[in-house]
């Protein structure tokens, strides 16, 4: 991945640092939110009580080796 | 930064989960329904007999049920693909943050997946058929969910850090549920006979490595292909 470089003449290692930690901190956000959606989809199908949910994903749920009925 | 997560984790979660629903249908699903009939035959006689003590009592006839068939197959057709787009997106969430060198690096990824969500729950609370005697649901679902993190946090310490201090710290919090334990039933019973769970075991295990290294591969490759320099337009969007 590219750090684009700041646009400003002034430029300094300071205005450097900052959009590295700006583009590492955007990095990192978006990781945390898609494990959680991730972790979200995989409990949604796999470990949700709700019946029709555990009706038609029972045979993923077995398969899986996720805990059933 | 999210888009090249969520394309890279719908295609892979696609290829994945059809990977996955054409071995299951022709390996574990037939055991599935083998194990089905045995549950069957004594739970409609169990059925009759207590029925006036369960007067009142809500069946789950009325939540919705695949019919038997292609019904069946393309329900858990679903089922696969909202569970494997749900770890693809947990694999390329790790691939931003330390991106595979070369797309055979995501098949190391995709075994830490294998040992995190299949290996360690399963010498707990190994595949089971239907009509197999287990001990209280929510109770193995936390066990389940608690073994995963901690071989999660276990293994990456293990492998990424530097000092043997946390390594080993690392192989402890591995090794505490399984001192911890899975819940277990009082009386282990299955109706299903015994070769045929040892079967489904395998079978199960066997399906799950194919389809968590094909998913680590995948996704490393798509991950990969879509960091062109220069190219990529979605990049450098925000959120």
């Amino acid at each position: 991945m590219s750090i684009s470089t700041p646009r400003q003449t002034s430029g300094t290692t300071t205005t450097t640092t900052s959009v590295v930690t700006a583009a590492q901190s955007q990095r990192l956000v978006a990781a945390v939110s898609a494990m959680f959606l991730g972790a979200f989809l995989v409990y949604f199908a796999g470990f949700s009580h709700i019946d029709a949910v555990h009706n038609a994903a029972h045979d993923t749920r077995h398969s899986s080796a996720f805990p059933c009925h | 930064m999210f888009k090249r997560i969520a394309q890279t984790a719908g295609f892979t979660g696609l290829l994945a989960a059809l990977l996955l629903t054409l071995l299951q249908s022709f390996w574990v699903a037939p055991l599935i329904l083998e194990g089905e009939a045995y549950e069957e035959a004594p739970a409609a006689e169990l059925h009759e007999h207590a029925e006036g003590a369960m007067a009142g009592h809500v069946h789950d006839e009325a939540a919705w049920e695949p019919e038997n068939g292609w019904q069946r197959v393309l329900s858990t057709a679903g089922g696969n693909l909202v569970v494997a787009v749900g770890f693809a997106l947990m694999l390329a969430a790790l691939y931003t943050l330390r991106t595979p060198s070369r797309a055979r690096e995501g098949v190391l990824w995709g075994l830490a997946g294998y040992a995190v969500f299949v290996l360690a729950p399963t010498l707990g609370l190994p595949p089971e058929l239907p009509g197999t005697v287990a001990a209280d649901l929510t109770q193995r679902q936390i066990w389940w969910v608690g073994t995963a993190a901690s071989t999660a946090v276990g293994l990456a310490l293990m492998v990424f850090a530097k000092h043997w201090l946390l390594k080993a710290v690392g192989a402890v919090i591995l090794v505490v549920p399984h001192i911890v334990g899975a819940p277990q039933p009082a009386v282990h019973s299955a109706l299903a006979p015994e070769a045929l769970e040892a079967q489904f075991k395998i079978a199960s295990l066997l399906t799950n490595a194919v389809f968590w290294i094909a998913l680590g591969w995948i996704s490393a490759w798509l991950f990969r292909r879509s960091d062109a320099p220069g190219t990529q337009t979605g990049l450098n969007h925000a959120l």
